[in-house]
């Protein structure tokens, strides 16, 4: 029998309690335990970013990590991310009006982690954009409409303050 | 009054996706639902001697294992059909839905577990023995004809898939009065699909009621339920596909594949819903993808570099099964020679099996393979005469007093291959302008005094788009007052929903909002075709323009009785009919729906039917052919052989535009594509047929990071070929990329004499070139 832990992980603001197998990784857990769906699975072995959810605030790969290692954490998923009353996240919005997704499998990867990187660097280049979603694959888009997206987020973001 | 087409409208699947919102296969959870996991072949070619699979029953958890000897199928000996016959095939070998007695490539299916868990149905793959003995594997195509190379299936006697031809003029005279003729010889390798979103397969069967529901990740939901009625033997209207959100398809899931066979039939004999995802390392594998194609080819000229002849040879590496006709070798061969006009041409392709996973098109299809060989040549003659690249093409452009031109070549079905309108030369202008061409001489200048390597590489494409025969669309008015639209046209990405709500928004008076949509469910829609090759904006969108007029002729019709008024004084705006110039003398489309729409005992007005709603299937009468000319900057490290992108120019012609916003996604989305077939993605096997690439830190996808700032400029050339003028723009971004990006490298490299003769141009190949080039130039 496999082996099996109770956690507890606050997602998205809200506790979920959850008898789960240790092998279990973080995205899976999300997506069939607690069915959170929107954190997408490209590549399993850490590469493609589409799967990257913030933990205590900070971009994960949730494929890399346990659901386990989340015990006792917060984490918010792309369906946390916009306000109470359903109002885009300023990353959000900009992907909407920058034609920043195509077929939207990459995209909760890519908004979770912009929405990361602005924090810390609320003014970037366009270099130091691209560099920052290199750890993120886009088949569709090309990424010029993910970079004038995160961008014109960081514009909005720094005029909200 | 047109105002959404041709808008920059911000796409109406967004919000859901932006959210986490979207239904992707995997996403779906259906109650007492298993999971399945597939053991494939480890093993290039192998004779299957035995399997055992007792120990994985036994497994706690497991539900079942399956053979292709356990398949509950009508006809289990038999392979899967052939999507797309052809004269053209000699060697008809297509799979089974799992292996019988031989393997062919590795990824080939042998044996699924069905279990409680994903994890758990991993867990009993472990445990299933199959005893193989392994059997000499053919792994390059170059020299798969040869009289020693091993046979890529028992019982064949050579390893020919198939052979055709496209031929025209008389090419002997064209090579006989040439004052030149060039020869060149290269390999082109494209990569696999890598959509982010990797296959998926989703059945339930209700025998009861109405048999089998299959969510698939597909591109093709009418051609899985042909296929799979088919091999089931069963009504088609029993199988009801359903293709949800997919997150990518680039092609490879436009086929059929044998997933798509075993996780309906071992759902209905464990009469549980049946669920398999397919993971990264199987996506390498078991998705089909391209790969080689090695060119031989010469081109005759006259002493100004006008092309007259071009003829030649191609071998295309077909992998070990055929489940797609010979759709790669066909779009190979029939886009030559492209833009230019050529008096005569003559080429054979051979596309030959080896024991790698089966290819079938990948974004451009061989439309990329062709448009580059042909491009090559031109630089080939530019290099030999000592002439400017651009003004090579520029003499050699069909002209647009051409059109409609006849190329000579024949198409799939027989007919012309004709282009129907376009200013090649204008094409080139605007992207040699917006990439500063003439200016460049002096940034290469510039670089080179700083010991920089900078290069510039033209090139130019044609696109044939929108292939037929049809993609239907309903357009229905409910009572609500809002459009509900269904058509079959599967969507992975492009933005269907938005496009088809900008035409009927216009034709019914209503905002794109009003607009409700369904797509790509075989339930909800009787027949469709599928979204490949750049086909759905140039048939879908007439259906939908056609369905909406005539609604929209019903309901002045209808208005005209109700409001007593005549049809010529009406309006149609904000979701109601009004007579001109008396704005209060009004019916709402829902009033005038409900009145087609009365319950029991309700009245039809004479001369109407029931239900406010029309269905097309219009199309386009032909192949609107797109074009395009590409310009690309490169820096060459020459102590490294990293090639680094600084500007790519792009001005593409894909007729009218609906949405000019979701055109530019996907050219640039197309180009970096292109890019990344250019410069990094490989698939790599040994010589035994092992795959060497099957994660992305071994097999490169282009990233942000080395992807350049493409600007682009647009020229509408109206299509005459449907009433909105329209083509594909799906592939124009990809099929012209790598030739760019190859000739802009020769260019910074044009000191050392560099000729490329191979791509993926990485950093090893090239610094080799760049060595022996350096070597020659010392003795
Ligand atoms: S799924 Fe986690 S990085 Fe790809
Ligand atoms: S939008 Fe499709 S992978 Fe990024």
């Amino acid at each position: 029998m496999a082996d099996t832990r109770e956690i507890t992980v606050t997602i998205n603001g809200q506790a979920e309690t959850r008898a789960v197998e240790t092998r279990t990784n973080l995205a899976d857990f999300l997506r069939h335990e607690v069915e959170l769906t929107g954190t997408h699975v490209g590549c399993e072995h850490g590469v493609c970013g589409a799967c990257t959810v913030l933990v205590d605030g900070d971009a994960v790969r949730s494929c890399l990590m346990l659901a386990v290692q989340a015990d006792g954490h917060e984490v918010t998923s792309i369906e946390g991310l916009a306000a109470d009353d359903g109002t885009l996240h300023p990353v959000q919005d900009a992907f909407w009006k920058n034609h920043g997704l195509q077929c939207g499998f990459c995209t909760p990867g890519m908004v979770i982690s912009i929405a990361a990187f602005l924090k810390d660097n609320p003014d970037p280049t366009e270099e130091e954009v691209r560099s920052a979603i290199s750890g993120n694959i886009c088949r569709c888009t090309g990424y010029q409409g993910i970079v004038a997206a995160a961008l014109e987020a960081a514009k909005t973001m720094r005029q909200e303050g | 009054m047109v105002r959404y087409t041709g808008a920059e409208v911000q796409r109406m699947e967004d919000p859901r996706l932006l959210t986490g919102h979207g239904r992707y296969v995997d996403d779906i959870h259906v109650h007492g639902m298993l999971h399945a996991a597939f053991l494939r072949s480890s093993h290039a070619h192998a004779r299957i001697r035995s399997i055992d699979t007792s120990a994985a029953q036994a497994l706690a958890g497991v539900h079942g294992v399956f053979t292709q000897a356990d398949l509950a199928v009508p006809d289990t000996a038999q392979a899967m059909n052939q999507l797309y016959p052809a004269p053209v095939i000699h060697q008809d070998i297509t799979q089974h839905p799992m292996a019988t007695d031989e393997v062919c490539y590795v990824g080939q299916t042998v044996a699924l577990v069905a279990a409680d868990s994903r994890a758990i149905a991993e867990d009993a793959l472990a445990l299933i023995n199959v005893d193989y003995e392994p059997l000499p594997a053919v792994v390059d195509c170059r020299t798969a004809q040869a009289d020693d190379a091993p046979l890529a299936h028992i019982g064949s006697d050579n390893n020919l898939a198939g052979q055709l031809k496209s031929a025209f003029g008389d090419i002997d005279d064209a090579f006989a009065k040439a004052d030149h003729v060039f020869a060149a010889s290269f390999m082109q390798h494209r990569g696999g699909c890598h959509s982010m979103e990797t296959r998926g397969v989703l059945a339930v069967d209700n025998p009861h009621e109405d048999g089998l529901t299959i969510w698939s990740s597909t591109q093709c939901p009418y051609l899985v339920r042909r296929a799979l009625a088919n091999h089931l033997g069963e009504p088609e209207d029993r199988v009801r596909i359903i293709a949800p959100d997919v997150g990518g398809g680039f092609g490879p899931k436009a086929g059929f594949y044998a997933e798509e066979i075993v996780i309906p039939v071992v759902a209905r004999q464990l009469g549980r819903p049946l669920k398999w995802i397919e993971d990264r390392r199987e996506h390498f594998t078991a998705t089909t993808g391209q790969r080689d194609q090695h060119w031989d080819l010469e081109v005759a000229c006259d002493k100004d570099g006008r092309m007259l002849g071009l003829r030649g040879t191609v071998t295309h590496e077909n992998g070990a099964y055929m489940p797609y006709g010979a759709l790669l070798p066909f779009t190979s061969v029939t886009p030559l020679p492209g833009s230019y006009a050529i008096p005569a041409l003559d080429v054979t392709l051979n596309f030959v099996f080896t024991n790698t996973t089966p290819t079938t098109p990948v974004r451009g299809a061989g439309r990329p393979y062709g448009i580059y060989a042909v491009e090559r040549m031109v630089e080939t003659i530019a290099r030999e005469l000592g002439l400017d690249p651009a003004e090579v093409r520029r003499r050699n452009f069909v002209r647009a007093d051409q059109m409609p031109y006849e190329t000579g070549a024949k198409l799939r079905d027989g007919m012309p291959v004709r282009y129907d309108s376009g200013d090649y030369h204008a094409c080139q202008d605007k992207a040699l302008e917006l990439a500063d061409y003439t200016g460049f001489k002096a940034r290469q200048e510039a670089a080179r005094a700083q010991g920089r390597y900078l290069g510039i590489g033209v090139s130019a494409c044609i696109e044939d788009t929108g292939v037929g025969p049809y993609e239907g669309t309903t357009v229905r008015i409910e009572p609500s007052g809002k459009i509900m639209v269904r058509t079959g046209a599967a969507s992975q990405g492009q933005g269907h929903h938005t496009m088809i709500a900008q035409i009927v928004s216009d034709q019914l008076g209503v905002r794109p909002d009003d607009v409700l949509f369904e797509a790509a469910d075989t339930g909800k829609f009787p027949q469709g075709v599928g979204t490949i090759g750049s086909r759905v904006t140039a048939n879908v969108g007439p259906s939908s323009f056609d369905a909406s007029n005539q609604v929209r002729e019903t309901v002045l019709k209808l208005a005209a009785e109700t409001l007593e008024a005549s049809e010529q004084d009406l309006e149609l705006e904000d979701g109601e009919v009004r007579v001109t110039g008396a704005p209060d003398v009004k019916v709402t489309l829902g009033e005038l729906a409900l009145k087609l729409a009365p319950m029991s005992g309700g009245k039809i007005p004479a001369g109407f039917s029931p239900s406010l709603e029309a269905t097309s299937y219009l199309g386009s009468s032909g192949s609107p052919v797109a074009s395009g000319s590409n310009v690309a900057e490169v820096e060459v490290d020459i102590g490294t052989g990293e090639v680094r992108v600084l500007r790519y120019s792009v001005a593409h012609d894909c007729g009218t535009m609906i949405n000019p916003m979701m055109v530019d996604g996907q050219i640039i989305g197309g180009v970096v594509h292109g890019i990344g077939n250019a410069l990094f993605e490989r698939m790599i096997y040994d010589d035994q047929g092992q795959p060497l690439t099957t994660n992305y830190g071994e097999y490169l996808l282009p990233l942000a990071s080395e992807m350049p700032h493409i600007d682009i400029v647009h020229q509408e050339s109206p299509s005459p070929l449907n009433p909105l003028g329209v083509k594909g723009a799906g592939e124009g971004g990809t099929i012209p990329a790598a030739p760019a990006i190859v000739a802009a490298i020769e260019n910074a490299l044009v000191d050392f004499g560099v000729v490329i003769d191979y791509y993926p141009v990485d950093p090893q190949y090239l610094t080799g070139l760049i060595d022996a080039a350096q070597a020659q130039a010392a003795e």
